[in-house]
């Protein structure tokens, strides 16, 4: 069985560390994973989607749309802007934050009011998680990528705790382990 | 970004594994101009002791200095973007007259879908038409596996070999097998005229040599690992390569494949023993009928660009629309979106980014403005509306300089080119001196924030550092201008727009040509951090007046409510250019402002 993993946020929030991460613990764990991205421009502030996916074996590393088992959202509109790779009842993780277009800030487009009631009206399961300030609280807001990653890995039954825990030891720099494992325990906790 | 070199198993990009596949293979030098997405391959090459990595100033010369290398013995590799060989295209040709000492591999990234390009030219058409041997990898551990036999090759033929990958082999990730590097044969340069003197009377020779080795690189094409049949249903046969072959397995599993990874010069009797077996043909390629006019060619008829589009990317949910009539499964059901303008978000110039004000000035003085590559590319969009040409590397000056030819005094004062500086270096010079050569008078602006930016921050000759970090000389712009003879050249800080706008009123009406240099550093560059002053709004003197939006800052928004300007805490780096635009005065910075 193939999983298929959207990750999507806004460029700088930190969404490619988190599929690397994914990645490597799917490696780990023993499945065939591909995981596709673009960057380039993506630390201008566009919006950056991630494919992750994993099973037996994987071709393409691209999500089909409607296939996406898990939309793990960095930012409220980029859940709605990718929902529709979603298959019927999946799961959406969305983080609560917004961050306006510039569109919107300047006045030309508005952003959607009250997305977490339209993402609730799909067909979908819909768990929002304040990662920002979970991420705040700890001190560093950088840290919400790694927040949502264990809010997303207490979803993946298939890949072990331990697992994670190794990865995030032998990947993340000495002096920001202890802040990343608490953040990833927050999120792991707040699912 | 760190490389391990112990074997074992990684998730490696496509541009990771080339570099660990050069690694392998025991390349010795590397060279590159950046360019997405080829970018990172030589940002891996020197994470490599062995791997002697370096920045070019451009893909010419990184080509011909990995050609160079390779004349002297090291196995090279030079990578770019697909626009990038257009540069490096005229040593490219000549190469594979020449031939190699040590192994020589140039890769070429491609960007169908055009993620972060200007076109979507297919450049496999470089190897036929050069005729070079092309190797098209199909996922990451192909990226590495090919590299590595790309040099072997490489030696065996004497001929350079093209590396093809596109954005979607580049910068997609999967499990790769590692190996121990293996270091190749100790050789030097010997001096050899007939081979490596392309005067005319060599040249000839060499082409004929160029033609045998094309001829007996055909029958190898038909037997090597690279170029396989995988036997399905014998009812459909797919003819693929590269990344097209990754879609089509996920859509039509069940059919029979010719999965090609060696593809110049073409396998043609492999591709008619695939024929033969099969009752309908499809060929699926990415942008252009590269393979499928071989095909045909061949009196095979099949299915390809009549069904399937030249422009842009394909992905698997493409080539079921396209085919449904083969796919294995009806496409999977979708959720129905909300009825709901999503509004777009493209990538915009950073808050604190150290060109919105060049670009808030030449809107305000409405000058025509002839533009280049990079990160400044964005002054063409909303709100700046400051760009009004775009080509290639280099262009923005001798645009300039043509439409000066063309219009004369009916623009002078009025036409402006604007580049970074690592763009200045790579191609912008030569214009420069042709700019003063022939008289042209009109404004050059070289952005100048200390770093090649749009690639993710790369050192440039005017950085300072090497690809691996070390300092070296610094080029000095303000003499390199002085040099070219151009008279006025200033330097001024871009957070300054008092200065800015007289720098530019200066250069516009001077009779003759000149250059402002804007010095500050990209604010996402590691170690520099401005001195804060703190920028703050009083919301009671806030007339919406409107012109602080027109900075196009992320950081400014509106307040949905009053309309009136409000400031994000969390996006904000306090540079004070909105501060200095706002005529109410009711955005504020608590010093070192210019007000």
């Amino acid at each position: 069985m193939i999983t298929n993993i959207l990750l999507c946020g806004v460029g700088g929030q930190g969404t490619l560390l988190a599929s690397n991460l994914l990645a490597e613990c799917a490696m780990r764990a023993g499945f065939d994973v591909k995981k596709s991205e673009v960057h380039g421009m993506a630390q201008r502030g566009g919006s950056v989607v991630s494919h992750v996916r994993f099973g037996p074996a994987i071709h393409a590393p691209l999500i089909r749309q409607g296939e996406a088992d898990i939309l793990l959202a960095f930012e409220e509109l980029e859940a709605l802007r990718w929902s529709e790779y979603l298959k019927p009842n999946g799961l959406v993780l969305v983080n609560r934050q917004r961050i306006l277009p510039m569109s919107v800030s300047a006045g030309s487009s508005v952003y959607p009011s009250e997305i977490l009631g339209l993402l609730e009206k799909l067909p979908a399961k819909v768990r929002s998680v304040p990662a920002l300030d979970i991420a705040r609280e700890l001190g560093n807001q950088k840290c919400v990528n790694v927040v949502l990653l264990g809010v997303l890995a207490r979803q993946l039954p298939a890949i072990d705790r331990p697992t994670w825990d190794a990865a995030l030891k032998e990947r993340i720099p000495a002096k920001l382990l202890e802040l990343n494992v608490k953040a990833f325990n927050r999120g792991w906790n707040a699912a | 970004m760190e490389s391990s070199t112990t074997p074992g198993r990684a998730v490696l990009s496509g541009n990771a594994a080339i570099a660990r596949g050069a690694w392998e293979a025991g390349a010795r030098f590397a060279a590159a101009y950046p360019g997405t997405p080829s970018t990172e391959i030589l940002e891996y090459c020197g994470t490599y002791a062995e791997i002697d990595a370096q920045w070019s100033v451009n893909e010419k010369t990184a080509l011909e200095t990995a050609l160079g290398a390779c004349y002297g013995g090291a196995r090279a590799l030079c990578a770019q973007k697909h626009v990038g060989l257009n540069v490096a295209a005229d040593p490219f040709f000549t190469a594979a007259y020449t031939g190699v000492n040590g192994g020589f591999v140039i890769v070429s990234a491609d960007d169908p879908g055009m993620h972060s390009s200007q076109n979507e030219q297919d450049n496999r058409f470089y190897a036929r038409m050069a005729k070079v041997p092309l190797f098209e990898p199909s996922n990451s551990q192909e990226a590495k596996d090919m590299t590595a036999a790309a040099f072997l090759l490489s030696e065996q033929h004497d001929a350079p070999v093209l590396l093809r990958t596109t954005t979607r082999i580049s910068h997609s990730e999967g499990i790769v097998t590692l190996g121990p590097r293996q270091e190749g044969p100790a050789r030097k340069f010997e001096r050899n005229m007939a081979k490596y003197c392309v005067l005319p009377a060599n040249a000839r020779h060499l082409h004929v040599k160029v033609e045998e080795r094309m001829k007996a690189l055909e029958d190898w094409a038909c037997t090597c690992p690279w170029n396989r049949i995988e036997k399905g249903d014998p009812a459909v046969g797919i003819i693929t390569s590269g990344i097209s072959y990754a879609y089509a397995r996920e859509v039509f599993p069940q059919a029979s494949y010719l999965k090609l990874g060696f593809t110049n010069p073409f396998p043609a009797q492999l591709v008619r023993e695939f024929a033969a077996t099969v009752k309908t043909l499809i060929v699926i390629e990415e942008n252009d009928p590269f393979l499928e006019e071989k095909v045909r060619a061949l009196g095979l008829s099949c299915i390809g660009k009549d069904r399937l589009p030249i422009c842009g990317e394909l992905n698997p949910d493409l080539l079921a629309r396209a085919l449904p009539e083969f796919a294995a499964a009806q496409p999977p059901a979708r959720v129905t979106m909300p009825e709901v303008e999503i509004p777009v978000r493209p990538p915009v110039l950073c808050p604190g980014c150290p060109h919105r004000g060049v670009f808030f000035l030449l809107r305000k003085l409405d000058v025509h403005v002839t533009g280049d590559i990079g990160c400044y590319s964005l002054g063409a969009l909303a709100p700046h509306n400051a760009m009004h040409t775009i080509v290639c590397m280099g262009a923005s000056i001798t645009n300039a300089l043509g439409i000066e030819k063309a219009m004369k005094e009916k623009i002078h004062g009025k036409l402006v080119a604007v580049l970074g500086e690592s763009t200045f270096i790579h191609s912008g010079i030569t214009g420069l001196i042709d700019t003063v050569y022939n008289q042209g008078r009109h404004l050059t602006i070289v952005l100048d924030n200390s770093i090649t930016a749009m690639t993710g921050h790369q050192h440039n000759p005017a950085s300072g550092f090497t690809l691996k970090g070390k300092p070296t000389h610094r080029l000095d712009l303000v003499k390199i201008c002085e040099a070219a003879g151009v008279k006025r050249v200033v330097a001024v800080d871009p957070f300054d727009l008092k200065a800015l706008e007289a720098a530019l009123k200066e250069g516009l009406a001077a009779p003759e040509p000149s250059v402002l240099i804007t010095k500050r550093p990209c604010i996402l560059l590691k170690g520099y951090k401005p001195e804060k002053h703190v920028v703050r709004i009083n919301r009671t003197r806030c007339v919406k007046c409107g012109q602080c939006w027109k900075a196009g800052c992320p950081a400014i928004e509106r307040d949905p409510v009053d309309g009136k300007t409000v400031i994000n805490a969390t996006l904000c780096v306090h540079c004070g250019v909105c501060a200095r635009i706002c005529r109410p005065g009711a955005i504020t910075q608590d010093n070192g402002g210019q007000k």
